[in-house]
């Protein structure tokens, strides 16, 4: 099964009926086993409970920039190999990804009122997220913007390629200023600096975002194929009443072509 | 390279004639900044701690707004496929007719900043530091406003579609064209590290924007 064979939308649709329950049960079983962990886990010497904010927050702020890299990757598909499917999952996993970077910004900015002592602050880390969402929204503004999809699709490809240069900014940025945000703990050189009883809850967690991304990213995929067969046949019906009113030649003409 | 010359002459002679429009930008940045001093009022201890940004915020806004037609006009008379279908590679010709439009409808608006800063109470040091983060700073608006230019023009929409899609990428021109002017004005912090950053960001728009420009145009005309 390669990507290829994907491209035949009725085989996509087959195998992801398959897939999707298998995968929904993965997502609330971890889920699960995740919140039980994070629930269990020791209160921060400093912090004190407001630590378990982390196990949504950080999943959530992963997930804002894996779901930008999953559109890029499809946005290459749609320009590069023309994929048919590519433009479909980049449409679909828009408002996924505006939706996680804005559980990110809120849980963030929750976690942040007790510990900084402010909602917001204007730091390199909390900005570049803040502009990666306003890129989500004005891409969804994009795609309804237009209504024939494969432009729309262009044009969003091109407009999500140029985004992705924000991605290693986000990453980078608390290393790169001096920032009220931390730096990196789990993902960096020389080893994670999170301690065991915090870092296996957290990894859990970060599996099951990534399931339910997964999950519901395909689940989006499938409505928007019926979406687009759908459009697609009230084009052919109104095209067969405006045929059929033009007159009773015509009409049974195209009546054949509907029928084959 | 007399291909791309040309074409910086045509668009710059078209820009500066009878319904080019390059100068209504000045105009526009003009009447940003006489905008200000009614909203937070005439206080000109305020106006001037203000100054840079307002300043900033204007040429952004100005640059963005004329910028809806780096590819409308050409597309409308066919031009535009003229470009496209010449031996002439199209990211050069888009990143000609962008130094071309900075030219013609961004430089302008530099050289109206001292003027304009006189009405925002701005001392020397302060005028020349928001003059020169402009001259740094402005190349890469025009080269990431015209990103949305090309998509404008694909999609057969402009205004507030191309403006919510292009501020975005503005966001960190203006973070540090504005952290340059005011290091320069009351410190603490050194001129050139920011400068220096908003140097780079152009250079890079330099490079992204033509390329993304001329892909948006080459899979979106058809």
């Amino acid at each position: 099964m390669t990507l290829i064979d994907l491209a035949n939308p009725t085989r996509f649709l087959a195998l992801t009926a398959r897939l999707l329950p298998w995968l929904a049960a993965a997502t609330v079983i971890l889920l699960a086993i995740g919140l039980y962990q994070s629930a269990l886990a020791p209160d921060d010497y400093q912090q004190g409970a407001t630590v378990k904010i982390m196990f949504i927050h950080v999943p959530n702020a992963w997930l804002s920039m894996f779901v930008w890299g999953v559109m890029s990757i499809a946005s290459l598909g749609t320009l590069v190999w023309r994929h048919p499917l590519a433009d479909v999952a980049a449409k679909a996993a828009a408002p996924i990804g505006a939706s996680f970077t804005f559980l990110a910004l809120l849980t963030g900015s929750l976690w942040g009122r007790p510990m900084w002592g402010t909602y917001w602050e204007w730091d390199a880390r909390l900005t570049s997220v803040l502009i990666l969402f306003l890129m989500y929204l004005g891409l969804m503004a994009l795609w309804r913007a237009v209504d024939d999809p494969s432009r729309a699709a262009r044009a969003a490809a091109v407009l999500t390629l140029v985004g992705a240069i924000n991605l290693p900014i986000i990453k980078f940025s608390v290393d790169w200023w001096n920032t009220l945000h931390q730096p990196a703990s789990v993902m960096r050189m020389g080893g994670s600096t999170l301690d065991k009883s915090f870092l296996i809850p957290l990894l859990v967690m970060a599996i099951a975002f990534t399931l339910l991304f997964v999950t519901l990213h395909l689940a989006a995929m499938r409505n928007e194929i019926l979406r687009r067969r759908v459009r697609s046949l009230q084009m052919m019906q109104a095209s067969r009443v405006a045929f059929s009113s033009a007159g009773p030649r015509e009409g049974s003409a195209s009546n054949e072509v509907g029928a084959a | 390279m007399t291909a791309l010359a040309a074409l910086i002459r045509r668009d710059i002679r078209i820009a500066l004639r009878v319904g080019g429009g390059a100068l209504i930008g000045v105009l526009f940045f003009l009447t940003v900044v006489v905008l200000m001093p009614f909203a937070v009022g005439p206080d000109l201890a305020l106006l001037s701690r203000l100054g840079p940004a307002i300043l900033w915020l204007g040429a952004l806004l100005a640059s963005l707004l004329t910028l809806d037609r780096l590819f409308m006009a050409d597309h409308e008379d066919g031009s535009l496929d003229l470009i496209t279908m010449s031996r002439t590679p199209l990211e050069l010709a888009c990143a000609a007719k962008a130094l071309a439009h900075w030219l013609a409808a961004g430089l302008p608006l530099i050289v109206a900043t001292p003027v304009l800063g006189l009405l925002l109470n701005l001392d020397m040091v302060a005028t020349g530091a928001v003059a020169l983060t402009l001259l740094a700073g402005t190349p890469a608006l025009t080269f990431t406003g015209m990103i949305g230019a090309g998509l404008a023009v694909t999609l057969h929409r402009g205004g507030l579609l191309m403006a919510v899609l292009v501020l975005p990428l503005s966001i960190p021109v203006l973070i540090f064209g504005v952290a340059a002017s005011q290091a320069a004005i009351v410190g603490p912090m050194t001129f050139g590290a920011p400068f220096s950053i908003l140097c780079a960001l152009s250079l890079v728009s330099l490079v992204v924007g033509p390329f993304a420009a001329a892909a948006s145009l080459r899979h979106g005309l058809d």
